[in-house]
Order: C-alpha cells, then structure tokens, then sequence
C-alpha cells in the first residue's frame, strides 16, 4: 500500500518535471521563432533558481585590489519602457528653452531678473539671481530671444523661457577663464558664481544649491544611476572624456579634501573607462558600489563613503554638472547640452541630447496621446446624477524617472537637473477586488503577489496608488529599501512632531528625497514621505 | 461597467455621514480607487495596500478556523464519552461546532465594526481595515461557551478604550484582541479561567449535555436522513474534569509514575499524550489548539513577508531560554516539563504566530523586535510556570511588552542618535 503511493508520487513528480521541461522548450522555440534571445527563459521561478545558484563573483572591469561595496537592502522596480540605447537623436534643438526657479530648493519665489523680455540673450549669460544670495547667477542654457516670464499664484516666477536661436548657438564670452594651476580657490569660486555654472554644484543637507561660503567636507559624484528606467550615464560621457577629467580636477581644488566618484560594480556592462580612470587626478577616489537602487543615489554613497553630520557639508553634483564645469574650463563656453532618455510605456524609448531646460513638446511627438474623452456621473442643475462626457488625462509626462520626478505637461520643459523623460500611463480607473487578487501587473516588492517569484517581468506601471492612504500600520518596510543607518520610520515620526533634535540625531540631514522615494514607494500605509522629508528638511533650514 | 455605474448612481450624500463612510467601505471593498498619485513625489505606488496587508493575516488563519469549529465538537462528545473516535457522527461535531462559533463571529465582527464605522464617520475619515484582523482573531481566542453579552461588551471595551481613544488603526498601544480577552479575564475570571469553560454544551452542575435550540433545531433534519442526534440530558463521563493540560502541568508537572509499578498515575501525560497536544485534540481557546494549522498559517505570515520573523525566532528563543532554566531548576512540578513540550501546549504558538507580530503593537525597529520577542517569551513563560492562579501567560506576556515596546525602541534610537552625535563631535574636533 504505502509502496505503491510512494511510486505514484515519484511518477507524478517526474511528469511534472516532464511538463516543466516541455514548456521551457517550446519557450525557447517560440522565443527564436520571434527573433528573441531565449537562453535566459526559464519556465521555474527565477528566485527559486537563485537559491541554489552560487555567489555572484566580482565583474571582470573591477580592478583587482578595488573593494565593491556590497548593499543588499533596496529594490529594482522592473518597468517596461527602457531607453534603446541603438536610437540615438545626436542633436535636438527644441523651440524653446526655460530656466524654473522652481528646480531651485529653497529659492525665494521672485528672484532679480538681469534682463528684459525681447532681449537677445546668448547662452551662458546671467538671467536672474535670487534675492536672497545674490552672488550665485543663474544663466541661459541657450542663446535666443526672452520671449516670457511666466508667473503663477502671487506673482512668483514659475518660468523664464526663451525662443531658442534655431541655427549656430551664440555663446557669452567671459572676461578670462581662470586657469586651475594659476588661480586660487577663491578666484575659481568667484568665477563659477558669475558664470551660471555654480547652481550645479548642490549641497547635502538640504539639497539646496552650494553655499559658496562653506568648505565642503568632500565633494560627490555617483556615475550611475539605479532609478527605474534611468539612462545609462556612459553615454553621457561619450566623446567629452576631456571636460569630465578637467571637470573633477575643478572640483578637487573646489573640495576641502577629496572628490569622491561612485562607479556601479553591480552591472553587466563595464562603465565608461573616463569614470573608472578618475582616480588618476590628483585629489578624486573611486569607490565601487553594487546593489539594488537606491546604491546610484549620491545620497546612499555618501552615507557609506564620507557621511554628513549635524554642523557638516558635503557638495555634490551629477555627471552632467562635471562635464558643463569642464567644457567651461577647456573652451570657455557655457554648453547645456547633456544626453536624455526617453523612457516610459507611452513612447519610443530613446536617447537624444538636449540643451537644458528644453521645451518637451518636439521629443515627445510619438508619445500616445495626454487625453481623451470619457463618461462619467456628474449632478446636473437639478441635482440629478446624469452622465457627462469628460476629458480625462491618460498619460503622465515626467522629468525625471517614476519615484521622484516631477509631473509636466507635454508643453513643459526639463527641469534642470533631469536627464529623463518618462512617459507614464495615468492610473485613474477602478479595478475589481484590485485589492484582493493575487496576480496583478502591479509592480510589487510585497510576496503576497506571486509575481514576487519571478523578479524579471517588465511591469507597464500606472499612476494608480493602488490603494488609500493610512496611518503607520507596518513597520521595517522602509528599512528594507534604505541602504543606511537610520531608521526612517522614526525620522518621519520626529518630522510629524516638529522635533527637531530628534530629526538630526537620526539622521535627516543625510536624506534627501530621492533615497526615500523606495520608501514612499513600498509604504503599504500610502503616506506621502517625500514631501514630509522636505517639510523636515525645511524646518530645520529654517531654525 | 454596469456594476460600478450601480454604485455610483447609489452613493448617499456627504452631509450624512454614518451612511457615507458605510458607503465607501463597501465601495473600496468592491473596488480599488481610481486615486492617482500627486505630481511630485513618487508616481508609480506598490502594489500592496493595507486591505491586502489584513486578509493575508485572516486567511493565515482560517485552517485554525476549521480544526477550531471540529474541535469544538469533539471535546464536547469526548466529555459526554459518546462517539469518541474523530470521524464518528461528525456532522453533529461540525454543527455543534459550527453553533458555538458561528455567533461568537457574528458579534464580534458587527460590534467591532460598528464602532469602528461610527468613529470614521465621526472622525470624517476612511474605515480603516485594522479591525478586520482583530475580529477574526478574537473568536479564535475565546472559550467556546463564551455569554454572547459578555464578548460585545469585551470588545466595545477594547475597541473604544483600547483604539479609538487613541486614534484609531496604528495608533494603538496594545493589542485589541488581546485586550478584549484580558477584559472578560479580570470582569469574568470564571468564564475564561479554571477547568470548567473549555468544553461547551455541558451543564455540570447535573453533570448533563446542555443543548439549546441552536442545536436541537438540526435533530429533525438529522433523524429524516437516518443520522444520529443530539440527545439533550446526556449524563457526563464518571471522571471528567474538563482541566487543560496546562492545569494538570500546574498541578503534578509532565508525568507522575509509581516507583513501584513504572505506571504513570499524574501529570500531564496521565491525560492527554504529546501528539494530542499537537494535534490540537484538548480542550482549549476555541483557535489555539490544533499545533499544524497555526504553523501553516505562520508560514504564510512569514513567505508573505506580511509578519516579522524576527518576533517570531526570538519569541521561540525567550520560550527555549526560560523553559531550559527551569529544567534546570525544578523547583515546582510544573518546571518538570521538558522545555519543548511548551511549544505543543496552550497558546504559546497562537501568540507567537499571530499575536506578538502584530506589526502596531510590537517594537518597530529590527533589533528592537528582537529584544521584544524574547522578553515575551521569558515573561510569558515566567507567568505560565510561576503563576498559582493562572496557569498560562503569553496573554499578559505581550500586553506587558505592548506597553513596554516603545521603551525597546526608544533605547534602539537613542543608541543610533548618540553613535551619529558622537562621530559629529569628533568631526567637529578633528576641523
């Protein structure tokens, strides 16, 4: 009796090991019927598959006495959507071109303008400062016409556009471009002040634009970047080697003490030998990180490498930055041009280079449309409930990627630390029991799903919150997607208290809103934690 | 879409607001909102919500729900001495089953959400899904004959003193279903305490059955189909007692054996074997007995990722801890007990499963849930060992570190506040 069920189980076992191997096989047929690269498909759950695959050893493009910095805690949200780096616009010139002070943290909302609408301005001349440090200029992008302030609620200045000169880019010539060997810290500061190229400098705590009056404790660079859908910042660096090695030498004479450059030792593809080579000028460390996003947040990077503390500064800037202070240097000219991506569902992923600031409405000419018309109950004069046709918003457009950007419209522009645009389907529709069901296309790090198994679908990610908001119910969510020190759960409990003691000694100066945006997302309680962050951030700013 | 076209067309108006907040209950049970995220912050959100957060926790424990309904019948026919094998008339052990927990579910869910209910309406807030949770679980931890008054007023008591004057969901400071149980505890020590609440359906006093027309209302249909019914008046065992193993632990330890003969005349092992005990066949809280069902429902709790491992292993420590000193010790009969018989015992695995991860109530940083796990399990164990009058603890263990819990954390904080303090001293030093 209980051999013959033993024999039983071990032939359904094997039929269905059968059943699995099929259907592996006619994955990989169907996938080289199609044209696709099936070597990877695997019809049992990858994760499983992981179990009993060995360690990951160390990436060949690491060098050998290097250390990789290994962070396990945080989470890549799979989108579908990613940039193909084999569609690249060299060159896009948009209609026009805005600075926002509303990029700007802490700018005071009617800063000085430094010329008129209608003036020609060429790019790199100063636009407007703000009132409250009027020694940091910040200056056009591009040369054209002032075309418009725009203002919004109380007069604040929303937008500084111009109509972008559509031939040969004139540039603002400065008086003298220092030399690093001959000129002091001061004179490079004071130069960088007046050229417009300062702003890209920004400080941690606060994430406001550099104090020109601190030494920093070190200065930060990340070279890559784990957002979902991110751009691959090798490309950035294509071609301007020059300007990023001149770039970090300008910041190490910027920094008290070292510039230190974060390299991805976590992905197939080697970075950019220009970002590897760093530490060949004198005064810059690389340190390689591999994990999960949020390891390419500068924020993460510090925290491990140089953390801020209460009473200390630390700058940093992007890529981008390195390279414009860089050209700035070598050909004394204020170039915005940076690489993008295109990212999301709702277009053609792609990379184009675009001046800063660039007005989006040309780049996204093959994304799906932002409206359309639907029906909905609305209460008519009479009190009646009757059906009204509406237009309704069906796709989001963001600079930025998905966790922390910031919502534009299609005639909007980039803002001006962005290098990405992302195209995203608006989540505005009820779901049945969406609450309830196991398989969603949601993506998810919760294993109630049994997607959770398999950690290599590609999500079409909608704006929906899936879900209202709610007190603090769960905890240790956020601690699993923060790769630091602190407890964030109870940094935003000292925010809702106003008490700010606390706020410091748990460490929100070394926060800034893209390390917590994992946080906000995985928050079951659905609280808005970026905007609490800043609020925090402010208050301590201000006290 | 005819559906939601239905729902929307009967939305009551705002003014009325114990209707509106019903409403929209009901509304977010059927459907997700159509809510999208604001223009600045994250605008893609997880999958996961609090709903779902919540009926994992319920379905992890709807097996205990099943073995719960069953046991409870079989007790009872185990105490009548009638139909003692498991699967004999097991349609009257189902219904009897069924009968006792049926109201006992019903008023816990319609008394604790009607508060609830009132005070969003109130409050002019969303119904909040923490309560769901602690409707299920409360049944589970109810003796089976329990008075229907004395549960609603337990659990107004818990709901309204124990959350809403607090705040509502996540603002709570110990655990509501527990809560509920500690009030009928102290207001009705004999209704949930001693050897006489565990068994229902008895009148033991005559030393009879004791039906009422719950019961006796299935007889009619029972006798048409030719099965056997309930027979009301049916005299009691000789020798019943109705005690747990945990009393006779108390009383005479694991196991008495007579010198003499090698034949075991006391203890817990005179009553009921250690598989029985596993298996969830002894008399007991109505969810807490059966060892396999809870387990599965923690290993739900722990693949979801929706209950904290952490609680759990270090619980599981506090319990191995304690229990291998008093081994060690063997000061009273009760400290005989091989210390991993504990875990096959009493509600020890319930707690551990389904009450000390309460992710409210318990310690909300990583090395603060392990301190309070194992001080459940040291407390709990020291009550369930050393206490004369109540032979069980874990109750009182995590309602104790319910309160203390925010201490655990705050020594946490305070620990990663002085170590960033200190190094920003010695930055300062070194400038």
């Amino acid at each position: 009796m209980t051999w013959g069920l033993i024999i039983v189980l071990i032939l359904l076992l094997l039929f269905v090991f059968a059943l699995l191997t099929l259907g592996e096989g006619l994955l990989k047929v169907a996938a080289s019927q199609s044209g696709v690269d099936g070597s990877d498909y695997s019809v049992i759950p990858n994760r499983l598959g992981n179990l009993f695959s060995g360690e990951k050893s160390k990436p060949a493009y690491i060098p050998a006495p290097a250390k990789v910095r290994h962070l396990k805690r945080g989470f890549n949200i799979n989108l579908a959507g990613v940039a193909d780096k084999k569609l690249y616009i060299a060159s896009h010139r948009a209609s026009s071109y805005s600075v926002k002070p509303s990029d700007f943290i802490g700018m005071s909302p009617m800063p000085k303008l430094l010329v008129e609408t209608g003036t020609q301005v060429k790019a790199g001349q100063p636009l407007f400062f703000d009132k409250k440090r009027p020694e940091v200029i910040y200056a056009a992008p591009i040369s054209g016409e002032l075309i418009e302030v725009t203002r919004g609620d109380k007069r604040r200045i929303t937008a500084v556009t111009i109509l972008a000169d559509q031939g040969e880019i004139q540039y603002h010539s400065y008086d003298q471009i220092p030399s690093l060997d001959a000129s002091s810290r001061e004179e490079l500061v004071k130069f960088l002040l007046g050229s417009g190229a300062w702003p890209f400098i920004r400080q941690r705590p606060f994430d406001t634009v550099a104090s020109e009056n601190d030494t920093p404790k070190a200065i930060f660079v990340s070279t890559f970047d784990t957002a979902p859908l991110a751009p691959d910042l090798n490309l950035a660096v294509a071609g301007k080697e020059e300007a990023w090695y001149k770039g970090l030498e300008l910041l190490a004479k910027l920094s008290g003490s070292k510039v230190h450059v974060g390299l991805n030792g976590g992905s197939d593809q080697a970075p950019a030998a220009a970002f590897i080579n760093s530490n060949k000028i004198n005064g810059v460390e690389t340190h390689w990180f591999d994990g999960p996003h949020p390891a390419g947040n500068v924020g993460i990077q510090i925290h491990h490498t140089d953390p801020v503390l209460p009473g200390s500064t630390v700058w940093y800037t992007d890529v981008h930055g390195v390279i414009l202070l860089g050209t700035l240097l070598l050909k004394g000219i204020f170039d915005t041009e940076r690489v993008i991506a295109l990212t999301g569902t709702e277009l053609k992923g792609k990379y184009v280079s675009v001046h800063q600031g660039a007005n989006v409405e040309t780049i996204l000419s093959d994304m799906t449309p932002e409206f359309s018309d639907e029906e909905i109950w609305a209460k008519d004069e009479n009190g009646k409930k009757v059906k009204k046709t509406v237009q309704v918003r069906k796709t989001r457009v963001i600079s930025g990627d998905v966790l922390s950007g910031t919502q534009i419209d299609k005639k909007g522009f980039l803002g001006f630390y962005d290098d990405q645009i992302t195209a995203v389907k608006e989540g505005n529709y009820y779901e049945m029991f969406g609450w309830l069901i196991p398989a969603t296309g949601h993506p998810t790090l919760s294993a109630t799903f049994p997607a959770a198994l398999f950690s290599d679908i590609s999500y079409v990610a909608d704006t929906n919150t899936n879900g209202e908001k709610r007190a603090f119910v769960m905890s240790g969510e956020y601690e699993s997607v923060l790769p630091m020190d602190i407890y964030p759960q109870h940094v935003f409990r000292a925010i809702m208290c106003n008490d700010i003691e606390k706020m410091e000694g748990l460490g929100i100066l070394e926060l800034g809103e893209e390390d917590v945006a994992l946080c906000e997302f995985v928050c079951t309680s659905k609280q808005p934690l970026q905007k609490m962050l800043r609020e925090g951030l402010e208050t301590l700013r201000n006290s | 879409m005819a559906f939601i076209d239905f729902w929307k067309k009967i939305e009551p108006k705002k003014e009325n607001k114990f209707a509106h907040a019903t409403y929209d209950a009901l509304f977010t049970f059927f459907f997700k909102p159509n809510l999208t995220t604001s223009g600045k912050g994250v605008h893609i959100r997880d999958a996961m919500d609090l709903k779902r957060t919540m009926i994992m926790v319920v379905i992890a424990m709807q097996l205990c729900y099943v073995v719960g309904t069953i046991n409870i019948g079989y007790q009872h026919f185990m105490a009548l001495g009638v139909h003692s094998s498991f699967f004999e008339a097991f349609h009257l052990k189902l219904v009897f089953g069924l009968v006792q927990l049926l109201p006992i579910f019903v008023v816990s869910h319609l008394v604790g959400l009607g508060i609830e209910f009132y005070f969003a309406a109130r409050r002019g807030h969303a119904v909040e899904e923490g309560f769901l949770v602690s409707a299920a679980l409360i049944p589970l931890i109810m003796p089976p004959g329990i008075p229907l008054w004395m549960l609603a007023l337990s659990i107004i008591f818990a709901v309204i003193l124990g959350k809403e004057a607090f705040g509502g969901t996540g603002m709570n400071v110990v655990n509501i279903a527990l809560l509920s149980r500690v009030f009928i505890f102290f207001a009705y020590p004999t209704y949930i305490s001693g050897d006489t609440p565990w068994i229902a359906g008895l009148d033991l006093e005559n030393k009879v059955a004791d039906y009422n027309w719950g019961h006796l209302m299935f007889n009619p249909l029972f006798e048409t189909i030719g099965w056997s019914t309930f027979q009301d008046g049916h005299p009691i065992i000789a020798n019943f007692s109705g005690a747990t193993p945990l009393a006779l632990g108390y009383q005479s330890g694991w196991v008495v054996t007579d010198p003499a003969t090698g034949e075991i005349t006391g203890g817990i092992l005179s009553q009921f074997s250690a598989l029985q005990m596993w298996m969830g066949g002894i008399p007991g809280s109505i969810g807490e007995t059966c060892k396999p069902a809870i387990i599965l429902g923690g290993v739900i709790l722990l693949a979801t990722r929706v209950a904290s491992w952490r609680i759990m292993l270090s619980f599981a420590l506090g319990v191995a801890v304690m229990g291998l000193l008093f081994n060690a010790w063997q000061a009273t009969p009760y400290m005989n007990v091989p210390w991993y018989q504990h875990f096959g015992m009493g509600g020890l695995l319930f707690a551990l499963v389904f009450m000390a991860t309460d992710p409210v109530t318990a310690a909300q940083t990583n090395t603060g849930k392990l301190w309070y796990g194992f001080l459940i399990g040291v407390f709990g164990m020291m009550i369930r060992v050393m206490n004369p009058a109540y032979a069980e603890g874990w109750m009182l263990a995590i309602l104790i570190m319910n309160v203390f819990s925010p201490l655990v954390d705050h020594f946490v904080i305070e620990g990663n506040i002085s170590k960033r303090m200190k190094r920003a001293k010695q930055y300062a030093k070194g400038s």
